[in-house]
């Protein structure tokens, strides 16, 4: 206690509720930077450990009784429990940059393969990301990645596919993974037209028979060269006056043509989708796969799409959700090769 | 094992200056080109071509095919292909005969390692600028070509592992799959175009355990239509293909069925790989040497050619 006090007991009071005002601000603001340190992509480890901690315990209880997705009150027995399952969002915030970083030093044939497996494990939900890695890796890519299947898993890639999904997505998904795409420049234009003209006429048949059941459908996309199939998706355009994939309602089949025809808007759309604030947690992996899978291949082309589609840029996008080591890391994936 | 006899001592240059005296003047002397292209490995088949090339600035397999004509055309055609080369030339072939063609690009996805299949379908990109699978799709359809296209797109598993559990499963799938005429033949393209060869030759094993007849013998009843035959080749090739080939051989030699290729075929693949057991399965089957039948059946340079693939010695 201040000594002085008997001499001008007011001064020295109102000097330290203003220094408790002030304390209660700054206090305020720290509450604020922990508590956003916490939300988004990965945690701002710096933030963390220079306000978190020099907190002493009053502060630290204040921060308790004032995070409410964070703690709740036991009023009957006066004190404040970490909620269990923003614990575990928690966790998978914190071990974001190390998933990253284990990512992105792996094969990328291994890397592929664990993703696939980690799809199918995962359910429908996931398999989108069957068809994002059997489109947009190139052939050879594709081919070492079901290698380091068989020597990961002991099975083929193929085989696991076709007994794990039951539904109708099946035969075009098992096709998808089995490619061995020409990647020459020869492609046959009138063959491509032609193939356009039987596309345009299994969509407007989609009401009878959904074009993922269509056997000419899948042949055609599980099977031709991408140029040929860039070449059938320009073709459908002076048909009908529509991109392709727009016209597509079956999702399975919308992605596999974005894929293999327009790679980098889809990627862009992922990203956006995985840069949103209170995205769901499978979601956000997406942000980490895509930003390491194509930081080598085509970032450069990714971030002029991104910046024409959304009107920002993917660093400034990243720069406001993401958070810490793992936000640095993705950044400097992002700009690397310019 | 090879019934291939293979000369020791070799001078490419040497065998492309008598191949090419061969071909000069009226006529082409047959009996030198059988007697160095019928002992020559497909290693040292590929260096005469090269030395060839580089002497007379001509590819020698077109020289040939000027040369010759007929079965021993065909026959020394494929045999100067390096192999790859080749089975993509065969596949493309058969691709374009529909019908009669199927079981060939069944026996190459099949007999051949998944490996040995990858470098078909490359050695198809390169020659024809197209993938394999895609040829295969366009012109084929419904459960013909789900299953062809699964089979030449596959690149199976190569372990030993076994599944005893999933054997049993899956041979009871394909129990359902062959008892229905008009089935549900999706599970069975499915088994039989993605599992590892090992864990369908237990699934087989198993199959003929439970029901008391082996499964291909089961398919003979069904055999009917395309898809079912070729399902019915998809099975006996991977099973045990030796015995595929034994039956090939007979069929063709006692001229039965639409595989008029099919001696050719069977000997030039396997001169070098397992034809010798391929000739005692044929002797166990016939009581009649391969060579004699051979030589019974068949006529002029394209039987001296055939037998000195076999084994003959001059």
């Amino acid at each position: 206690m201040n000594s002085y006090e008997h001499i001008c007991p007011s001064l020295i009071s109102f000097s330290q509720l203003n220094y408790q005002t002030f304390r209660n601000m700054a206090l305020n603001q720290e509450l604020q930077a922990v508590t956003e340190a916490f939300s988004g992509h990965g945690v701002d480890e710096k933030s963390l450990v220079t306000l978190l901690g020099k907190w002493d315990h009053q502060e630290r209880e204040t921060f308790r009784k004032n995070t409410p997705p964070f703690f709740t009150e036991d009023h009957e027995r006066n004190f404040q429990r970490w909620d269990d399952h923003s614990v575990r969002l928690l966790k998978h915030e914190f071990v974001r940059f190390k998933n990253a970083v284990v990512l992105w030093t792996m094969h990328p044939w291994e890397r592929d393969a664990r993703l696939v497996k980690e799809a199918l494990k995962k359910g429908p939900n996931a398999y989108g990301v069957l068809i994002e890695i059997a489109c947009t890796r190139s052939s050879e890519e594709l081919l070492g990645a079901r290698k380091a299947y068989h020597s990961l898993f002991d099975h083929s890639i193929e085989e696991d596919v076709a007994s794990h999904i039951h539904g109708i997505e099946r035969k075009l998904l098992v096709a998808l993974v089995s490619a061995y795409r020409y990647e020459g420049s020869k492609v046959k234009d009138d063959t491509a037209k032609s193939e356009a003209k039987t596309i345009s006429n299994a969509i407007k048949n989609a009401q009878k028979k959904p074009i993922i059941e269509d056997d000419e459908a899948i042949r055609i996309f599980a099977t031709r060269s991408k140029l040929h199939l860039q070449a059938i998706y320009k073709h459908y355009k002076e048909i009908s006056g529509k991109n392709l994939d727009e016209d597509l309602s079956d999702l399975r089949f919308k992605q596999t043509v974005q894929c293999l025809c327009t790679p980098q808007i889809y990627f862009s759309k992922v990203l956006d989708g995985a840069l949103k604030i209170d995205v769901h947690k499978n979601t956000k992996k997406d942000l980490t796969r895509v930003v390491v899978t194509r930081a080598d291949i085509d970032m450069k082309e990714i971030k002029a799409e991104y910046q024409n589609l959304y009107g920002v840029s993917l660093t400034q996008k990243i720069e406001e959700t993401a958070k810490g080591n793992y936000k640095d890391f993705l950044l400097t994936l992002v700009a690397r090769k310019g | 094992m090879a019934t291939l006899i293979a000369t020791t001592q070799h001078s490419p240059v040497a065998d492309a200056e008598a191949l090419r005296n061969a071909f000069q003047g009226w006529g082409t002397d047959e009996k030198t080109v059988i007697a160095i292209l019928g002992h020559r490995s497909v290693h040292q088949r590929q260096q005469i071509r090269k030395a060839y090339e580089e002497l007379y600035q001509e590819d020698i397999i077109k020289r040939l095919e000027s040369e010759l004509s007929g079965d021993i055309e065909k026959a020394v055609y494929r045999w100067m292909l390096e192999p790859t080369d080749r089975d993509a030339v065969l596949a493309n072939v058969a691709i374009k005969s529909g019908g009669k063609g199927y079981n060939v690009i069944v026996e190459i996805a099949t007999v051949l390692s998944p490996e040995e299949v990858l470098a078909v379908r490359r050695a198809y990109h390169n020659r024809y600028k197209r993938s394999l699978e895609e040829d295969v799709a366009a012109h084929t359809t419904g459960d013909l070509r789900q299953l062809l296209v699964g089979l030449v797109s596959s690149f199976r598993y190569g372990g030993d592992e076994i599944n005893a559990r999933l054997a049993k499963t899956e041979a009871d799938i394909l129990h359902e799959s062959i008892k229905q005429k008009k089935g549900n033949n999706e599970e069975a393209i499915r088994i039989l175009t993605t599992r590892s060869k090992t864990q369908l030759v237990a699934t087989f094993n198993r199959y003929r355990d439970d029901h008391g007849i082996s499964i291909t013998k089961k398919l003979l009843d069904n055999a009917s239509d395309d898809f079912h035959k070729a399902l019915h080749t998809a099975i006996r090739c991977i099973n045990d293909h030796q015995k595929y080939y034994e039956k090939v051989l007979r069929n063709a030699l006692k001229r039965v069925g639409s595989d008029e290729d099919g001696l050719t075929r069977v000997v030039v693949t396997r001169a070098e790989k397992d034809l010798k057991e391929i000739k005692e399965l044929y002797y166990k089957r016939n009581s009649v040497h391969l060579e004699d039948a051979v030589a019974k059946e068949l006529s002029g340079d394209y039987k001296k050619f055939i037998l000195t693939l076999l084994g003959k010695q001059d």
